[in-house]
């Protein structure tokens, strides 16, 4: 007799465990990756997940130095009422004022929510959006999306430009072909243009737009498929071309923002890179056709000398298990390395701290595509 | 018709039969109408839906009717129009052979057979192979796939004095649907008849669907309905067939057009409130499909026989991608856009010869000779186009031997091709050998318990998608390898004189083997992908079918129940080591499935249900890590058909009610199906 009622509990677990059950929310889940690290005045960062295509899958992971604790999908616990969560494809994040702004690509929206409740503020319409620049109260977001050309992928991006009061768009200006990453400097923005739906007519211009008027001032000539921008302490641009992934490689420009134009070319392959003081951390992930996946490089430049001078960015040989770098990150403040491991693009992905040194400090999962870090005062 | 009240009943009832019913599978009871087809020849028990009960079994296209076979996988955006591919035992879509009248349906562009195409109407049978279809007299191409499904078209019957058969149908949906078909046949001479059959389909795909989140304490987080856009679908199908028997052999030619145009629905993903209002989908697929076949059989003298097959098809695909939205008052494109048309042509030529060396040795020789261009012409594209050509040359040899209690057949197939561009790097010409052995074992005298097993070895080659499409392909792919071990046994009885006349129990275990698997990843530039064979999957599977027909009085009663387990793990690894998905099931793979069919038949009524259940599973995330994991769906369907003899003709009507519990679920991630649905149904035969 009790067999058959254990029997029967255990086919009524069965059964019950085969059917559906209501949808929960996407809950977040914790892990404690470090010792704490109250005193610091960076508190910790926001990382954008970016979510494959078509998955609905773009997620926010926050990690917090007070107790060495690192949350995975922050955001549809904290904003539980907002339908299908985040949105598609998440390409930047980045935090002005008590706000967090992070563009989700292909839900056509800038999200806004808060800093620190993370609660949502505002969704703000802005099609194809990729990245993020803030100056003076203002956002810029730059957008693959212009007006409808007879050709497919004709069309010329543009940069739109949101007060962050009124989290509306105010005004809007044409830049190239795919505009990417900008960097704002002397009341000037310049936008890389890439051209990627345009194979193999690439744009190989850099726009410059003049904030007053927010009207384009001029394209500088400076290479095929142009990606990442930063600038550093005393007003040069670098900005990356992706290369054609055949003949053209990809490198380094560096743009003389007095004169605007291109004042050197640096033969390094940059797949993302980062400025801190007169540091400049790269790493570049080489993929030609015919090669395939090559040798991943890392590096660090000296801004002043514009010299390379450190082959590592880690020095134990952690790099072995990293599969594809993707995001990069220094701490402004300790000096910590963040580099995080895309996987195949597909699974879910790794970040890695690494001590400024180069030594592995702590490494977690994070979520699909981990990439794009904003650090919090 | 049914109150409503009663149709809950009768629900309840049937529910009820099946969980009592599946509680005792082991003892006795239940049918058959997936019919193991039991031929002399028959090594291997297979999957076969034919005739009526694929008639009255809630389907539209091919790509529904397979859900029932066990070992089966459909992918399937939802509605008519949507995309439908079938996998069988996690080996990869490429890797079944999908035969339209012996003759395979090819796609050289990306190998994907959309089989939500294939309308059931003028289906005579759908039979699944694992493996291979048991004879050796077949083309070498049919030897080539891991899997294979037959679809045979509708052959003219005449009863009596009867030469001329004529059916016209009318099919109608809640979710809009306009579906007129008819189908001549015609005989000629006492040796000679034809067919012509037509169907038209128009629907705009609109269907309302649900997503619905609690949070922990069980109070709603969200809760939306919203429907389906961007779905509709037009197409036009005519097919002309010639059927014809000679006194040593038979022929078969057959002409078939299909002609659709439909919208690509996106998957249901966030989007901003103002994209939501103004946007404008412009996502279309166009196809144009022209086939040309014919096939003869002769047997010169005895114990030698040759068929000759020959195909030409035409295919031509428009894809348009132009979806634009309003910003800042402006019409402004949306997402990557694409005008780009592609025209395939297949040209085929078999020929297979069969030569009885004693009563139960045979040896069968088979070569088949297969061309293959794609032509393409792309808006705003400037990279140059490969405009690839290839030639197969297949070849077969096989035997098979029958002592009774012991059956075995072996194959070892050839496949040379040779490929040739007009830019961009050509992949290297490829000799492949591949074999197969199947053994069948009665180890006792009654007949109803047979074992059996095989193992085959198949390639696929690359797609020309795989190998060319710009900033994407790799002309250094190499072909995926299959390797398949099945061992099974199948137990029957038979008793006219019970209610219960048969039942049967049929189990397969399988292991199977995918390498050098291609697969497509991502490099840093999102415009700039890769593909590599670094592929692996390893599966292991085991599969039931229990069925019984039986008879009370005028009542007949069929069933048939699946359940189907399986271990399909993800060995896949990148060019720098191992992903954190390694060993994880693969993608939208459940555990558990299963299915049952239960019918009904009372003089001139018939009731069939239906049911699939689709256990927890991972969507394409790839990790098995609680945000990746998709519910179990599971679907009742209910269909009642009645028919009724007016004058000399026969009329035919059914009812169908899909889905009646109202599920809302996803087959593949953020591409919502519909939720409870019906279908009316109206035939005469003239």
């Amino acid at each position: 007799m009790k067999n058959i009622i254990t029997f029967i509990i255990l086919l009524s677990t069965l059964f019950l465990q085969s059917c559906r059950k209501d949808e929960l929310i996407y809950l977040s889940d914790s892990s404690t990756v470090t010792i704490p690290q109250p005193e610091n005045n960076i508190k910790g960062f926001y990382l954008l997940n970016e979510g494959n295509m078509g998955m609905n899958s773009a997620t926010i992971d926050k990690f917090d130095y007070q107790m060495g604790v690192y949350t995975r999908d922050v955001y549809s616990e904290n904003n539980p009422n907002i339908v299908k969560e985040l949105g598609d494809v998440g390409n930047d994040i980045k935090i002005y004022g008590s706000k967090v702004y992070a563009t989700i690509n292909v839900s056509n929206l800038v999200e806004v929510f808060d800093l620190h409740s993370g609660k949502h503020i505002k969704a703000i319409h802005v099609p194809n959006c990729r990245y993020l620049a803030f100056k003076e109260g203002k956002a810029y977001v730059s957008s693959y999306s212009g007006k409808v050309a007879i050709d497919p992928n004709a069309e010329i991006g543009f940069v739109a430009e949101i007060d962050t009061l009124s989290l509306e768009v105010i005004r809007k200006v044409e830049v190239g072909h795919q505009p990417e990453e900008m960097v704002i400097h002397n009341n000037k923005l310049y936008v890389a243009n890439s051209g990627g739906y345009r194979v193999p007519a690439y744009d190989t211009t850099v726009s410059v737009v003049d904030l007053n008027n927010f009207t384009l001032l001029k394209n500088i000539e400076v290479a095929i498929n142009l990606h990442r921008m930063r600038k550093d302490m005393d007003g040069d641009i670098y900005v990356s071309s992706r290369g054609d992934y055949g003949k053209t490689p990809s490198s380094l420009y560096i743009i003389d923002s007095q004169a605007d134009t291109v004042k050197q070319h640096l033969k390094i392959p940059i797949s993302n890179m980062t400025i801190n003081e007169d540091k400049l951390y790269f790493f570049g992930t080489p993929y030609t056709h015919d090669a395939g996946q090559g040798k991943v490089n890392y590096g660090i430049l000296n801004t002043k000398t514009k010299e390379i001078i450190s082959t590592h960015l880690i020095q134990d040989g952690t790099e072995k298990n990293i599969l594809i770098p993707y995001g990069l990150a220094v701490n402004p403040e300790t000096k910590e390395i963040f580099i995080t491991d895309a996987q195949d693009y597909v699974g879910t992905g790794y970040i890695y701290c690494f001590t400024p040194n180069g030594q592995l400090k702590w490494r977690t999962l994070g979520g699909n595509i981990p990439a794009h870090f904003a650090f919090i005062y | 018709m049914l109150s409503k009240p009663q149709i809950q009943v009768l629900i309840i009832f049937l529910i009820h039969c099946l969980s009592v019913h599946s509680q005792e599978i082991k003892t006795d009871e239940l049918e058959t109408i997936i019919i193991e087809a039991n031929q002399r020849e028959q090594l291997i028990p297979v999957q076969k839906l034919s005739g009526k009960d694929l008639e009255r079994l809630n389907s539209h296209s091919v790509a529904d009717a397979l859900r029932y076979f066990s070992g089966v996988k459909i992918k399937d955006y939802g509605g008519i129009g949507g995309l439908k591919t079938v996998d069988v035992r996690n080996m990869g879509t490429h890797h079944v052979g999908v035969m339209y009248n012996g003759m395979q349906i090819g796609n050289a562009q990306n190998g994907v057979v959309d089989l939500g195409k294939f309308s059931l109407d003028d289906v005579e049978s759908i039979t699944l192979y694992n493996g291979e279809r048991n004879t050796i007299f077949q083309s070498a191409k049919e030897f080539a796939s891991a899997s294979n499904i037959y679809i045979n078209a509708k052959k003219p019957h005449f009863d009596k004095e009867k030469k001329t058969n004529a059916i016209v149908r009318f099919k109608t949906a809640s979710i809009q649907l306009f579906n007129p078909s008819f189908r001549v046949e015609q005989q000629l001479t006492p040796n000679i008849s034809t067919s012509l059959s037509s169907e038209y389909i128009k629907s705009n795909g609109r269907y309302k669907f649900r997503q619905k989140k609690h949070n922990l304490d069980g109070t709603v987080a969200y809760d939306t309905t919203a429907y389906r856009t961007n779905s509709d679908i037009e197409a036009w199908r005519i097919e002309n067939g010639w059927f014809g028997e000679t006194p040593k052999g038979k022929w078969e030619a057959n002409l078939y057009f299909y002609n659709s145009e439909r919208g690509l629905p996106e998957a249901f993903i966030k989007k901003s409130q103002e994209t939501m209002e103004t946007e404008q989908k412009l996502e279309r697929l166009w196809d144009k499909n022209f086939l040309a076949q014919s096939s003869w059989t002769h047997s010169p003298f005895d114990k030698y026989r040759f068929q000759i097959k020959g195909k030409f098809a035409y295919d031509y695909t428009r894809y348009l991608a132009r979806n634009t939205v309003v910003f800042d008052d402006e019409l402004v494109t949306q997402n990557l856009q694409a005008d780009n048309s592609f025209f395939q042509q297949d040209y085929y030529l078999s020929i297979a010869h069969h030569y009885d060396i004693t009563n139960n040795w045979d040896v069968a020789v088979a070569t088949d000779l297969q061309y293959n261009k794609l032509n393409a012409s792309r808006k705003g594209i400037q990279t140059p186009f490969s405009y690839p050509e290839r030639l197969s040359f297949l070849t077969s040899i096989a035997s098979s031997v029958n002592f009774g209690k012991f059956k075995a057949q072996a194959h070892i197939l050839g496949t040379f091709t040779k490929e040739n561009v007009k830019n961009n790097q050509k992949a290297p010409d490829r000799s492949l050998f591949t074999p197969s052995l199947v053994i069948s074992f009665q180890p006792f005298n009654q007949k109803n318990f047979t074992i059996h097993s095989f193992y085959k070895n198949t390639y696929r080659l690359p797609t020309f998608n795989d190998l060319y499409y710009t900033n994407l392909g790799d002309a250094n792919l190499k072909p995926e390898s299959t390797n398949q071990i099945n061992l099974g046994f199948q137990y029957q009885t038979q008793n006219e004189d019970a209610w219960l006349k048969t039942w049967k129990i049929k189990v397969e275990s399988y292991y199977a083997k995918v390498e050098n698997k291609i697969i497509a990843t991502p490099t840093s530039s999102m415009f700039r992908w890769m593909m590599t064979n670094l592929g692996k999957v390893e599966n292991y599977g085991l599969e039931t079918n229990f069925s019984t027909h039986s008879k009370f009085g005028k009542l007949f009663l069929n069933t048939n129940f699946s359940y189907e387990y399986t271990i399909a793990s993800d060995l896949s690894t990148t060019s720098s080591g191992k992903t954190t998905s390694y060993g994880d099931q693969i993608p939208y793979t459940p555990w558990h499935s299963g299915s049952a069919i239960i019918s009904l038949d009372y003089e001139k009524w018939s009731l069939n249900y239906s049911f699939i259940y689709v256990g927890k599973r991972y969507n394409g995330n790839k990790n098995n890590i609680k945000r990746n994991e998709i519910q179990p769906w599971y679907t009742h369907d209910l269909s009642l058909n009645r028919t009724i003899n007016w004058k000399k003709h026969t009329l035919k009507a059914s009812i169908e009610a899909n889905n009646l519990l109202n599920q809302y679920y996803d087959v593949v991630t953020n591409f919502p199906m519909p939720g409870r649905n019906f279908r009316f149904i109206l035939s005469i035969e003239l």
